[in-house]
């Protein structure tokens, strides 16, 4: 493991040094942070200063604080929501791929159909019917989102699937749960783990889009989307602090790609 | 040429096929959900007979299936019934939208496409340069940036910095041509750059694919220039890939477009969804997302059909 750190290009490091600040941002947010998360500290928009490092947002909190809260909720709702789409979208593909038949026929055309939908159009339709609440949310991106990793994990099974010892389990009597469980599961992982930090990027970027229009994580609760919308007044006066937020997100996604690009790297066996 | 009809026409009777499912998906997604609209709306502290009258307003006491082919009947002849929110009809509001939404894609495209397809060509014939490395740089950067940030950042830089153009891209029709593209510059931009990266690593992809082949070996070594065996001997064939990439990212354009329209407040029909959604103005959503839904299906289709009527082996079969 350490090894592998000490050959990992500059490019990995940074965004593994980039995924580390965020994530010890989001678990003790309340122990660095300033002030409370929604407490009202001074005026409107106050420029950056040694009180309020970031300056003050559009109700006077503490903008410093809001990011560090930020991080914690926006970061764990995507991946609470990448983690169930996975969940649904692994045991789709692998159940189409080792049943095959109807059930791989069914799945398939209905996966082809939702994926023929553009996304954000799809999740707006959805919300305006069940509204925003945070597991309406998460359910209905996460099952939208699923439809990208069943395809893979059913290509990616459909290999492993032809292999001898998944044939030698089948023969040895093992049930349907056990073959995907134990035989397939941890040949697909590389190919799986790699596509994990891409669609947690898709997600991230998603939900944080969906709070940008209104329709995401909704206030007073700290999400860098929903600070990017309730700031973005100020820019017209000059003051540029809508662009925390929005570089906040950014920022953590070059990072997750980074490692993702060096991770396909390793992972493909090249050598430069 | 026959096999090419027929697989052309395969494929727009699959397009067909997905635009009546999704459609279906529109009316039976609305419908399934729990509650009723009527109560939904109007709240649950409404009389009995209002919430009878609404619904038969909304012709909620029809059997679905009525309504649906009465819903997709009128989707056809441009009526989509009328909006929940202020009862005007959904035609009159979509019309000037749509068209809006259209402008703003075709001329962001109209920027895009060319200069992403040079540069794109440009990477493949000095690769792994500095020019090179710098592309792949800002491929990463934006997929990686949300599309707002990017907006921001131009909006910071050049309506609040240096005061070139506005930051509200406000249209209408009085205003002549070059007002218009003066309105919609910085949006424009926005969707410029948010597409031009993917499709310039496509084209630099799809081009250095076939460098690897044989006959470019040949024209090497008759002692062609490097860019004359570029343009006239690789890029014809990797015209398919890079036609396929433009229409999906047309594709992309359009439905993109949601959240740029609602940065610069630009009167597009992505404005107008997002506003329905917040107004839970059901009938509005479900025409504008099928609107949006068949102009992205319709795009991937001529993505699909293009690539394969300009693919040169499908094209001179033996």
């Amino acid at each position: 493991m350490f090894k592998l750190l000490n050959q990992s290009p500059i490019s990995a490091r940074i965004g593994l040094a980039i995924v580390v600040i965020n994530i010890v941002a989001a678990l003790f947010a309340p122990l660095i942070a300033p002030f409370g998360e929604t407490e009202v500290v001074g005026d409107v928009w106050l420029p950056m200063s040694f009180d309020h490092l970031l300056g003050t947002d559009q109700l006077g909190r503490d903008l410093f604080t809001r990011i560090l809260y930020g991080a914690r909720n926006t970061i764990a709702i995507a991946f609470v929501t990448t983690l169930l789409s996975f969940v649904v979208g692994i045991v789709g593909g692998f159940l189409a791929a080792t049943l095959k038949g109807w059930t791989d026929l069914a799945l398939s055309r209905i996966v082809d159909v939702m994926m023929a939908i553009p996304i954000l159009i799809f999740a707006l339709t959805v919300l305006s019917v069940v509204g925003t609440s945070m597991v309406a949310l998460i359910l209905v991106i996460a099952l939208l989102d699923s439809t990208r990793v069943y395809r893979l994990s059913r290509a990616v099974a459909m290999d492993i699937e032809a292999l001898d010892f998944v044939e030698a389990a089948r023969l040895r009597g093992e049930k349907i749960w056990w073959l995907m469980r134990h035989e397939i599961l941890p040949n697909a992982m590389p190919p799986l783990v790699a596509e994990f930090g891409l669609r947690f990027c898709f997600v991230f970027l998603f939900i944080a889009a969906l709070s940008f229009l209104g329709l995401g994580i909704q206030p007073p609760t700290a999400d860098w989307g929903s600070m990017v919308r309730e700031n973005a007044g100020a820019i017209t006066f000059g003051i540029f602090i809508p662009l925390w937020p929005a570089g906040a997100i950014a920022f953590l996604t070059v990072g997750v790609n980074l490692i993702v690009d060096w991770f396909l790297h390793v992972a493909s066996g090249l050598k430069d | 040429m026959d096999s090419i009809a027929k697989l052309v026409l395969k494929r727009v009777g699959m397009g067909l096929v997905t635009l009546i499912v999704i459609s279906l998906v529109f009316f039976v997604g609305v419908e399934a959900l729990p509650g009723d609209l009527a109560e939904e709306i109007l709240g649950q502290n409404a009389l009995p007979e209002t919430v009878e009258a609404f619904r038969k307003e909304l012709k909620l006491d029809l059997p679905p299936h009525v309504r649906y082919f009465s819903w997709l009947g009128g989707f056809m002849k441009g009526d989509f019934g009328n909006s929940l929110a202020n009862g005007r009809p959904i035609a009159d509001l979509i019309g000037w939208r749509l068209s809006n939404t259209l402008f703003l894609a075709l001329s962001a495209a109209a920027i895009a496409v060319p200069i992403s397809i040079i540069l794109g060509i440009l990477a493949a014939l000095y690769r792994n340069s500095l020019f090179d490395r710098a592309i792949s740089m800002a491929t990463l950067s934006t997929i990686s940036f949300p599309e707002f940030f990017v907006a921001y950042i131009l909006m910071a830089l050049l309506s609040v910095q240096l005061i070139i153009f506005p930051s509200i891209s406000n249209i209408n029709d009085q205003m002549s041509l070059a007002e218009k593209l003066h309105a919609i510059f910085l949006p424009c931009l926005t969707l410029t750059l948010v597409v031009m990266a993917h499709m310039m690593r496509q084209t630099r992809a799809a081009i250095i694919n076939i460098l690897a082949s044989p006959y470019i070996e040949m024209a090497k070594l008759k002692g062609l220039r490097r860019l004359r065996i570029i343009v006239l001997h690789a890029f014809p064939n990797a015209l398919s890939p890079v036609i396929n990439v433009v229409a999906l990212n047309l594709a992309y354009l359009v439905v993109g477009a949601v959240i740029i329209e609602v940065v610069f407040v630009y009167p597009g029909l992505g404005q107008l969804l997002v506003d329905s959604v917040s107004k839970r103005d059901i009938p509005v959503v479900q025409a504008s997302g099928l609107i949006f839904a068949t102009v992205y299906i319709t795009l991937n289709l001529a993505a699909d059909v293009l690539s394969i009527v300009s693919n040169p082996r499908l094209r001179n079969p033996r």
